[in-house]
């Protein structure tokens, strides 16, 4: 044994050297670029690029305004003045005016503020440079109290978890169909989601430009719709260890991605409310309700053949609704673009793995292909029910 | 500059995408919104109950008083002093002429620096002689005055003089290249407030980066003893996206409001005032608890107006006199409450008399 390590010692030593020396050699270069280099190229008569995002404006209080930006640039930024409203406005910054990179502050802003009305807000840097933020319907910011926790509980209620097991209500129904009406449902999901799926890529994608340039809204979108297909086809794969995915699981899996779109979707509603776009109108919840029924149906189709006990269905309603109210609680007290760029982009890779499975379903034969007419129909009536009923959600 | 230039309204726009996003929340929030302000919300959030607030509240910060409407701290530079400014006149190397006439030397250089416009907010500013606006020319009617100017900026500039001189003297023709003078000579004719400026193009950008000033001809016979005050109404537009984002009188946004201007009871009181505001077409300037005798660009000794308020187009000017018969502070501002807003407004602080 003592031979053994002897021998392999000197080995591993030189694959470590190996693998240092490059590492070695790039702190030396990068030593003697700062210290040589022309980087003064880049800095020398030019004014620094300043980038600053304001990701939030909140209205704690009557008369108070409160401004959270970040540095996304690569130089520090220094906030000069305030102007809101275009008016110069007296502030305190929690911290150091000069804020620098990847840093963020506070600045709260004693405005008068106008219920209902829009607000403006403007940063002046040292350099004169402009950065600004609207809210477009002034509302004071819930605080989070027991209150609000129970209205977002209850919207998400409403409009996440109820929905979803009335679409569940569905399944004696879907259990008596024949092969070819279950295929038929099974398409109408993969229409379904696969209308989801682009909606919340879209959405991520959008939100993606109001994170700060660093951060890389678009990279963030990029890692969640490709990594979570893939970590959920290695956890699939694991699970059954090869072979095709059992009903069970694919029926999670898709509660699984509607739950994560929900939670996105969550998300923007409390961050809508949060910043004045939105107060709780029925309008809203019916919206919601109609569109989240048909996720309800979305979990049901792979079911049909399977064993199935009203606990497994508790879960995967829970599964799919209870994000709602999670997302809305979070996105009203510290919403962040980024996430809800990332949540999104997580939904949109979520449903990109639940049609892979999907697919796998379908028996092989002419009769059971996706392309038969009846199950063709089925998929552009997905998508057609999500479009109709997304009209009254989102203009 | 153009990376500048594209920033702020982006910035602007990138909020659409999140707020379109939801056009129907937002629809309905409205309708919500409505309905609320037709109810409960009318009666507690309502105007006439606000307003009591505030006059209970005085001056307590989130009510709107004037302490909040303000830039916050200090300048961090003292290279101009707005208060100093306001009372220094540039008579020139005073001398007489074989023929007798008054002969008056100015030096002027055109030169570039970082203006701090408001506390923290620096301005890459053109400028005579290091400063915004630059030095306040003054002679009397018939001087023959001779403007050595020197270019030591980075790009052509020249000085173009309001009142009568030959066509060469007009600056805008004899271009001086960076490096390069020109001397300007002329008979200081007619007598009233003027100003000068740089005729170069894009004259927009020449102008309003600082390359202006006031111009006073005195009239042979003089004007009356006054406490006498040069305020040029001036403007920044900081990110360079043609709009302004500062507003001044004497290039500081509220510095007369933190450092109020100290008068005597019935002290008479004559301020010049010219504006050389760009990208607003007009600027105005309203006294508080007085009125003004209005002597439009100064040329005629009967004044025009008895007012409060004057407006003024870009390149106007007005001789201002006034005295106080009340003790306190009374505000000067812009009656366009966005510039007055953005830093055009200051204070008069009137005093007892002075003893002896
Ligand atoms: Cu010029």
């Amino acid at each position: 044994m003592a031979d053994a390590a002897g021998v392999s010692r000197p080995d591993r030593t030189r694959t470590w050297l190996a693998a240092l020396l490059p590492l070695v050699a790039l702190l030396v270069f990068l030593l003697l670029f700062l210290r040589f280099g022309p980087a003064g190229v880049f800095t020398g008569s030019f004014p620094p690029v300043e980038e600053l995002t304001i990701t939030r404006v909140t209205l704690p209080d009557r008369g108070v305004l409160r401004v959270h930006a970040v540095n996304g640039g690569p130089a520090p930024v220094t906030v000069a003045q305030v102007l809101v409203d275009d008016a110069s406005w007296v502030h305190t910054v929690d911290g150091s005016r000069t804020i620098g990179r990847l840093e963020s502050r506070e600045i709260t802003i004693p405005y008068p503020w106008v219920e209902g009305e829009p607000v403006v807000v403007r940063l002046v840097t040292s350099t004169g440079l402009t950065f600004d933020k609207e809210v477009a319907v002034a509302v004071r910011t819930p605080a989070p109290d027991a209150r609000y926790l129970t209205t977002f509980a209850l919207l998400g209620l409403y409009a996440g978890v109820v929905p979803v097991f009335i679409g569940l209500l569905w399944f004696p129904f879907l259990r008596n169909l024949s092969q070819r009406w279950i295929e038929f449902f099974l398409s109408l999901t993969a229409g379904l989601l696969l209308f989801l799926g682009v909606d919340a890529l879209a959405e991520a994608v959008e939100l993606s430009a109001l994170v700060p340039t660093a951060f890389q809204g678009l990279g963030l979108v990029l890692l969640g719709l490709v990594g979570t297909p893939l970590v959920l086809a290695a956890v699939g794969r694991r699970r059954r260890g090869g072979g095709s995915a059992s009903p069970v699981y694919v029926a999670m899996l898709v509660a699984l991605a509607i739950g994560l779109h929900n939670l996105g979707e969550g998300l923007a509603i409390g961050a809508a409310y949060a910043s004045g776009e939105i107060a709780l109108g029925s309008f809203l919840v019916i919206g919601f309700l109609l569109h989240n029924t048909t996720e309800g149906l979305a979990i049901l189709a792979p079911l049909t053949k399977s064993r199935v006990t009203l606990g497994l269905l508790a879960v995967l309603g829970l599964l799919a609704g209870v994000p709602t109210i999670i997302g809305a609680w979070i996105g009203g007290f510290t919403y962040s673009p980024g996430w809800t760029a990332l949540f999104f982009a997580i939904g949109a890779g979520a449903i990109v793995q639940v049609l892979v499975e999907l697919a796998r379903l379908f028996p092989g034969d002419e009769k059971g292909s996706i392309a038969a007419p009846l199950n063709v129909t089925g998929f552009l009536a997905g998508m057609l029910i999500m479009y109709l009923t997304g009209l009254l959600v989102t203009a | 500059m153009s990376d500048q230039n594209d920033r702020a309204p982006e910035g602007k726009d990138l909020v659409a995408p999140l707020m379109s996003r939801r056009q129907a929340v937002k629809w309905g929030a409205l309708g919500t919104v409505g309905l609320a302000a037709a109810g409960t919300a009318c009666v507690q959030r309502g105007g006439p109950l606000a307003a009591g607030d505030t006059l209970k509240g005085g001056l307590a910060p989130g009510h709107g008083s004037h302490h909040d409407m303000m830039a916050v701290g200090e300048l961090r530079r003292d290279s101009f002093d707005p208060t100093a400014f306001l009372t220094r006149f540039d008579y020139g190397r005073e001398s007489t002429l074989p023929s007798g006439q008054t002969l008056r030397e100015y030096d002027m250089e055109a030169t570039e620096f970082e203006l701090e416009v408001v506390p923290g907010v620096f301005f890459p500013a053109w400028g005579y002689n290091g400063q915004v606006p630059g030095p306040t020319i003054r002679c009397t009617e018939g001087d023959r005055l001779r403007v050595h100017f020197t270019n030591s900026g980075t790009h052509p500039h020249t000085i173009h003089f309001h009142g009568f001189h030959p066509a060469n003297m007009d600056g805008a023709f004899e271009v001086v290249a960076p490096g390069r003078s020109y001397t300007y000579e002329f008979d200081a004719a007619p007598f009233g407030l003027h100003l000068y400026h740089c005729h170069t193009v894009p004259l927009k950008r020449h102008i309003h980066k600082g390359l202006y000033g006031a111009f006073i001809i005195d009239p042979k016979e003089g004007r009356p003893p006054a406490r006498e005050l040069v305020m040029v109404m001036n403007a920044f537009d900081t990110n360079f996206d043609g709009e302004n984002e500062i507003y001044a009188v004497n290039s500081v946004a509220f510095h007369y409001q933190k450092h109020p201007i100290e008068l005597r009871l019935g002290e008479p009181v004559r301020a010049y005032v010219v504006n050389l505001t760009e990208f607003d077409p007009i600027n105005s300037f309203h006294l508080h608890g007085n009125f003004y005798r209005l002597y439009r660009t100064g040329t005629n000794l009967t004044h025009h107006e008895f007012t409060d308020n004057v407006m003024l187009c870009q390149g106007e000017r007005a001789i201002l006199e006034f005295t106080y018969d009340h003790e306190g502070p009374f505000l000067f501002h812009a009656h366009q409450s966005e510039f007055a807003e953005l830093g055009w407004t200051g204070m008069f602080v009137v005093r007892g008399p002075a003893v002896g």
